[in-house]
């Protein structure tokens, strides 16, 4: 991974960062939670936590506007928090309850939000590709200047049906940015172990799509790198894959043993490279804000995110009747 | 010696065409691989080319001519210096597997009467007596529902292989380029898993996407779309989100096209909550469905048939003529026997109604129509009139829709029953090429009549 980079003079605002790091600070508290809520027989099935991976949602969320889309895999919490979904309806769905995104019909993996443009929550790797090219496709239809941001893994990257929709995407210059989180390990199969491509955004050059690598671990550079690929797809230039150089700390789900990786390499990754740690530092060595301003912002987050838990707790699970519901329009 | 030509088969299931054009004309010199004519069948207008080099001696056939039968003479060519006058022997290689084309006449009439409209025994419930109606083939009535669905409302559009400029694989879609352009018929690269995902994503997002596939066997390689991405998002997000999509395209055995291009999904999608899936039969069933279809919130699969196709049908003329999901049709009463059928199916079961009359025993045929929802009621309303059942598909026997039926009627209506209902299907075996094989493997009417006279105890 190159090593973290930071514009050299840097002139972004304290307002910015500090909401960067609040969101971002959002989405790892809001995990941790989740984690001891499923430790606790609170949480069922599979859950699959974004810690680590924060500044991907964080940088790119902050080059959307009101209209914009985006729909991404079953790691699905962290987009739903960094574009503006209700913790609690997150949590309680991650519950089962009735207070849920999809009344507790969906789970941790099926989430989704007509009002802010979240489009799943999709548990078949690598089918939200071409699903978020056809998002794309209505915006181009429609004849707005809407962008779709698809977010897949390096798993789904390996996927036929990713290199389906790159040709479909660049043939009809479709307004969707393909943002590659590449946290590395394919559940348990490391890139090494999967394939050969020495990178997996020069893939799209085959297609004639643009695109990049970024520092994924880096929120500013996944700012700037995101501004640059909505600016293309706006104009009605798009396609454009983002490659996203990132790590996740946790297992792939809950029941990950961890046997593929060392404990070393994650506590390398944490302390050289996280992501919230970087702009903390930012913050503090910029004079933007004091270690108490920060605690002041930790006690906050941690209150949205007892709220969440508690309400996921105390939401009733969904009544028996909604069975036989929303099968059909 | 002059060589006869005769009329080409020019597709899996053509039959006979019409001379659209002669491209040269009598004495004519004729070279090898020149065009000699325009043939046009139910799916294209092609071109004809020579095999041997001659003279054009005559031309059998005038152009303009319809229903032209496959094998036909339709011109001799000769050797420089001979007349066509000779007597043309008959070809030495003439297929043995076309022996509907050997018996037609040498010389066609001039115009072949267009197939007959199959006669509605019962009155027709979907619209009011005194409706005026015109004869269509269900291909021109699947057009017809599109043109009208895609002028009323423009969030609809087309999409699939060969849509577009090619004017479909099978000409349902031919004309709609012209008339809609192509931001809303839109030719795909052969690409089914993706763009089938992008249609749903579009739907999603709201638009009313269809989907052609050529054939549905293709729609496998979009299984996963149509059933993880389209049928479940309504349930998995409580209701928010769902996917007012069109599945459409021909599905089962059209003919000699062999084991992966000959296969009937009916039973395979009709397996699935939130999917509507609809199996048409008629001409004015496929408009009428297709159209209600297309305004359906829900993801629907439309399975039609390349045979149906040509086939031609009483259409009611009416502004806006839809028919209503989960409506059986009684295509015909009858006292002693119910025939359930659907799409193809009934071809047979209609056939064999006819042939059962005849030796006195009166069966009652209904066809299913859509197979999700299914009408139990007038399955059931039937069965208990007749006491008897036969179900008629062309798909595979384990699993089946009639399976499914036959279960219906025990639990609900086991005491009206005086034999076993027998389900008439496809052979349990993947199709074969060879001709003799494949109408051994496809259903017939016969077996539909021996199933009726076993319940009858006849």
């Amino acid at each position: 991974m190159a090593p973290r980079k930071t514009p050299e003079k840097s002139n972004i605002s304290r307002d910015e960062l500090l909401g960067y790091y609040r969101e971002m600070l959002l989405i790892r508290r809001f995990e941790e939670k989740a984690g001891q809520l499923y430790g606790m027989g609170l949480i069922g099935g599979f859950c699959h936590l974004y810690i680590g991976q924060e500044a991907v949602v964080v940088g790119l969320e902050a080059t959307a506007k009101d209209g914009d889309k985006r729909i991404t895999s079953y790691r699905d919490h962290g987009h739903m928090l960094a574009c503006g979904m209700d913790p609690k309806g997150v949590m309680a769905e991650l519950t089962g309850r009735e207070g849920g995104y999809s009344k507790g019909k969906g789970g941790s993996m099926h989430m989704f939000s007509k009002e802010k443009h979240f489009y799943g929550g999709h548990g078949i790797v690598g089918a939200q590709v071409p699903l978020g090219a056809g998002l794309a496709f209505a915006d181009k239809y429609m004849g707005n200047d809407n962008v779709t941001f698809a977010y897949f893994g390096d798993g789904a990257a390996n996927q036929g049906q990713v290199y389906e929709t790159y040709n479909m995407a660049e043939l009809w210059n479709l307004p969707v940015v393909f943002v590659i989180e590449n946290n590395q390990y394919a559940m348990g199969t490391s890139m090494k172990r999967s394939t050969k491509s020495p990178s997996l955004w020069e893939r799209g050059a085959a297609y004639g799509i643009k695109g990049e690598a970024v520092d994924g671990m880096d929120v500013l550079a996944v700012k700037a790198a995101g501004e640059k690929a909505v600016a293309v797809c706006r104009a009605g230039q798009g396609p454009y894959i983002l490659e996203m150089m990132t790590y996740r700390y946790r297992g792939h789900s809950m029941s990950d043993p961890a046997k593929y990786r060392t404990r070393e390499e994650v506590q390398k990754m944490r302390d050289e490279k996280d992501a919230i740690e970087h702009v903390r530092d930012l913050l503090v060595q910029g004079g933007h804000a004091t270690e108490d301003d920060l605690k002041a912002i930790d006690k906050d987050i941690k209150a949205i995110v007892n709220e969440a838990a508690e309400f996921s707790k105390e939401s009733p699970e969904p009544a028996l009747s909604e069975l036989w519901t929303d099968i059909y329009a | 010696m002059a060589t006869e030509i005769l009329m080409p088969a020019l597709s899996p299931t053509m039959e006979e065409g019409t001379l659209a054009k002669w491209l040269v004309k009598e004495g004519d010199s004729v070279k090898s691989g020149q065009i000699l004519a325009e043939i046009e069948t139910d799916k294209a207008t092609m071109e004809f080319e020579a095999v041997d080099e001659g003279v054009m001696g005559k031309i059998l056939i005038a152009e303009g001519t319809q229903g032209v039968k496959v094998n036909t003479p339709i011109a001799l060519l000769v050797q420089d210096g001979e007349t066509a006058e000779a007597p043309a022997k008959a070809p030495e290689s003439a297929p043995k597997a076309a022996p509907e084309a050997e018996k037609a006449p040498a010389a066609a009439p001039p115009a072949a009467p267009k197939p007959a409209a199959v006669a509605v025994r019962a009155a027709d419930p979907d619209y009011p007596a005194g409706t005026p109606t015109k004869s269509m083939t269900v291909r021109e009535a699947l057009r017809e529902a599109m043109a009208e669905e895609m002028r009323a409302n423009p969030l609809v559009f087309l999409m699939g292989e060969e849509v577009g400029e090619y004017q479909g694989a099978y000409k349902i879609s031919q004309g709609l380029l012209d008339e809609f352009g192509p931001k809303r018929v839109i030719d795909t690269p052969i690409t089914e898993h993706g763009f089938t995902g992008v249609a749903v994503g579009a739907a999603m997002a709201g638009l009313n996407p269809i989907v052609e596939f050529m054939t549905f066997n293709f729609s496998m390689q979009a299984i996963d779309h149509i059933i993880n991405s389209a049928a479940k998002t309504l349930y998995m997000s409580g209701g928010q989100m769902g996917c007012p999509i069109v599945f459409r395209g021909p599905n089962g055995a059209a003919a000699r096209v062999g084991a992966q291009h000959s296969q009937d999904y009916a039973a395979w999608y009709a397996q699935i909550p939130g999917l509507k899936v609809v199996m048409p039969y008629s001409a004015a069933d496929a408009k009428g469905l297709l159209k209600t279809a297309i305004r359906d919130p829900n993801p629907v699969i439309f399975l039609e048939n390349e045979i149906l196709y040509g086939k031609s049908f009483d259409v009611p003329v009416m502004d806006d003529f839809t028919i209503p999901f989960g409506k059986a049709r009684i295509w015909r009463e009858g006292t002693d026997v119910t025939i359930v059928s659907f799409g193809i199916g009934m071809t047979y079961a209609l056939e064999a109604a006819d042939k059962l009359a005849a030796e006195g025993i009166s069966a009652e045929v209904i066809d299913l129509r859509t197979l999700r929802p299914i009408d139990y009621d007038t399955v059931l309303a039937s069965v208990q009139k007749t006491n008897r059942c036969v179900t008629v598909e062309e798909g595979w026997p384990v699993g089946s829709i009639g399976n499914h039926i036959s279960a219906t009627i025990m639990q609900r209506a086991f005491d009206y029953l005086d034999a076993p209902v027998i389900n008439c299907t496809g052979k349990d075996v993947p199709m074969p090429y060879a001709a003799n094989l494949e109408k051994l493997a496809l259903l017939t009417t016969v077996e539909v009549v021996d199933a009726v006279k076993s319940v009858c105890y006849r």
